[in-house]
């Protein structure tokens, strides 16, 4: 098969970080924070590797959408087993404003130009949790997507997920070219090895800009605030069921 | 691979290479994911961690320095050292099992082995599914190393080897040895010979296994050989060699000089983990109405703390970089380990300090990371000869 992947990787804040809000509310402490892969990114990689050492696909390029410390981002898909990257740049006001829907137009004029067959994305980023950015990408190619992935299999030319819903497990087949959103339990990242650490270094990694692709960055959306989450109240104890049944019904909340 | 080979000056170690610093933060994630959870299970039940070793072997970590082409990582000292000190602050253990077996074991087999020795003793020790070990010590030597007392008799085609070797790191769990021995005890360390004796093999016996105070995770005892016979090829390097393969004396990346930056990597693990665990405490702990890091007395613990790792990380980072440069280090190197030891032992102090009472209980890691220090003050080089080394070195600088 002479299948080319795309696999988006977004630099996020580490997840074992705790995240402090700005004093003037507009959005959360990065400066001086630890980033890293968002995690379902580290399993879309994973997965795409996969399909190449098993001979499925031939080519994996990792993309990542920011300014330059994403190339370190690159990097590690690179040391994962990606073949090469595309570093789009979108720095500044651009960057902070940079959401689901600009990065979706993306990654469809990529998936054009590179000639995509297949785009793995993580299912959602754990910054924004938004989980729009794969099916964002799937309608403006239209192609069938596959989201919130716990299998991926390629059958002679069709894609074969088995995705994770309420209520349990279903499996879909689609055809290519597709776009599938990894989820948790898709599979296990592997610890980038030394020697592909030092492989990576070699791995090119383009640069574009969005314009380049004919995709206009600026954001529909307009943050009004950023806030904790309110203080986390003390409970109450109580003495028997009867009493805490009685309790949840003040509470309105049976 | 290192960026450019002359040795960088001061103001670079501030910034390691993106390589170094991406290999640094997979040890990291590995330590503290895979190694840091199950540390205390593995002292409490003095178990050698093989899945864990297995894995590294997967990575390339426990071949470092071993050029691919063997199966190594074919990376350079410098990045070991950042790997081993990573793995040991998630575990002291498997720290020294990484280092022993990148520095003792492969080492002197990398350096003096002939090709056929390198293809039969490296590339199966590079995959985790084997490690190695370094026999030196003897019962009644440790500092003096020439006056090792087990015999190496030429026998036919074979070396027959008698004796007892001590305190081997890694030899319940070890597939082969590098061993020391005379040929010739009136030679003194000019009779020393290295050898290397798979494991197990007739004639080689394992003591029993040390109860330590720390490091319980990784195996040591003595190594018993009674008419132990081995392949005349089975030697290392030439005859009579031995203690130059062992320590120093005119040949650049000498063992011991090596295996001491690997210790001193250890050790800065311990000390990091040890801080980590102090600082952490210093915020969540109350007394007198605020957390105990706002007090004075715990900010300059911590600050001492922090300055003793970090100055003894430069010291380590400086000697492997000169090691790398192919530079003498072997005052460096010495530095760095009397540094690196001396701050991991100082660190785990007060951070149970820190800690109070629950620096003394199982329940937080302080006391372990109190008990795995003590070890690296003795081992690969007791402080008392790091500093007799140091002050040889001096001294030769100031020669009249």
């Amino acid at each position: 098969m002479s299948a080319r992947v795309l696999v988006g990787v977004k630099r996020v804040i580490d997840y074992a970080v705790k995240i402090r809000v700005k004093p003037d509310r507009t959005g959360v402490v990065t400066d001086g924070v630890k980033h890293s892969m968002n995690p379902f990114c580290e399993i879309a990689v994973e997965e795409a590797v996969k399909l190449k050492e098993k001979k499925l696909v031939k080519e994996v390029v990792a993309v990542s959408c920011g300014p330059q410390q994403v190339q370190e981002t690159i990097r590690t898909a690179l040391a994962m087993g990606a073949d090469r990257g595309i570093h789009v740049e979108v720095s500044g006001k651009d960057y902070e404003t940079l959401g689901p829907l600009q990065v979706s137009k993306i990654l469809a004029a990529l998936a054009k130009k590179e000639q995509a067959d297949l785009i793995i994305l993580g299912k959602q980023a754990i910054d924004d949790d938004c989980n729009q950015t794969g099916q964002m990408t799937a309608a403006l190619l239209d192609w069938p997507q596959g989201t919130f992935a716990s299998e991926v299999n390629i059958e002679a030319d069709k894609l074969k997920v088995v995705r994770e819903i309420d209520g349990g497990l279903e499996t879909i087949k689609i055809n290519l070219p597709a776009v599938v959103t990894a989820d948790l339990r898709l599979n296990t990242p592997r610890y980038a090895t030394l020697p592909n650490i030092m492989k990576a270094k070699k791995k090119k990694i383009a640069n574009v800009k969005p314009a380049d692709l004919g995709v206009d960055v600026s954001s529909r959306l307009e943050v009004l605030k950023v806030d904790e989450p309110p203080q986390r109240q003390a409970g109450v104890k109580v003495e028997t069921v009867h009493d805490l049944v009685g309790k949840l019904k003040e509470a309105g909340r049976i | 691979m290192v960026v450019g080979h002359g040795v960088r000056c001061l103001s670079q170690l501030a910034e390691l290479p993106e390589l170094h610093q991406m290999m640094r933060q997979t040890c990291r994630d590995y330590a503290q994911k895979e190694l840091a959870p199950i540390a205390a299970q593995l002292d409490k039940d003095h178990r050698f961690p093989a899945k864990q070793v297995q894995e590294l072997g997967a990575m390339g970590v426990m071949a470092v320095e071993v050029p691919e082409s063997l199966g190594g990582a074919g990376m350079d000292y410098l990045a070991y050292c950042l790997a081993v000190e990573e793995l040991s602050r998630g575990c002291a253990s498997t720290g020294v099992i990484v280092s022993v077996n990148n520095s003792l074991y492969l080492g002197p087999i990398l350096k003096f082995g002939t090709e056929e020795q390198k293809k039969q003793w490296i590339t199966p020790f590079t995959t985790g599914e084997k490690v190695g070990c370094f026999a030196l010590s003897e019962p009644g030597n440790g500092s003096d190393a020439g006056a090792a007392s087990t015999l190496a008799q030429r026998e036919g085609d074979e070396w027959v080897l008698n004796g007892t070797k001590a305190w081997i790191t890694n030899c319940w769990d070890a597939s082969a040895t590098v061993v020391f021995a005379t040929t010739d005890k009136s030679l003194k360390h000019k009779g020393i010979s290295a050898f290397l004796v798979p494991m197990p093999h007739p004639g080689l016996s394992l003591g029993k296994k040390e109860d330590k105070l720390g490091i319980r995770a990784s195996s040591t005892a003595n190594i018993i050989l009674e008419d132990c016979r081995i392949p005349l090829g089975n030697m290392l390097g030439e005859r009579g060699m031995g203690f130059k393969i062992a320590m120093r004396f005119s040949i650049p990346q000498q063992t011991l000089d090596s295996g001491r930056l690997g210790i001193a990597a250890q050790a800065l693990g311990i000390a990091q983990a040890a801080l980590d665990c102090a600082a952490d405490y210093a915020h969540k702990r109350t007394a007198f109405g605020a957390p105990i890091g706002k007090l004075q007395a715990i900010q300059f613990k911590l600050a001492d703390m922090a300055l003793a790792t970090e100055s003894a990380r430069l010291l380590t980072w400086r000697a492997a970089m000169l090691r790398d440069a192919k530079k003498p280090f072997t005052k460096e190197a010495a530095m760095a380990k009397l540094a690196a030891s001396e701050a991991a032992t100082f660190v785990s102090h007060q951070a149970i300090q820190v800690l109070g009472g629950m620096g003394y209980v199982t329940d937080m890691p302080a006391e372990r990371h109190y008990r795995d220090a003590r070890i690296t003050e003795i081992y690969e080089g007791t402080s008392e000869i790091q500093r007799l080394v140091i002050a040889n070195n001096i001294l030769k600088e100031y020669q009249q």
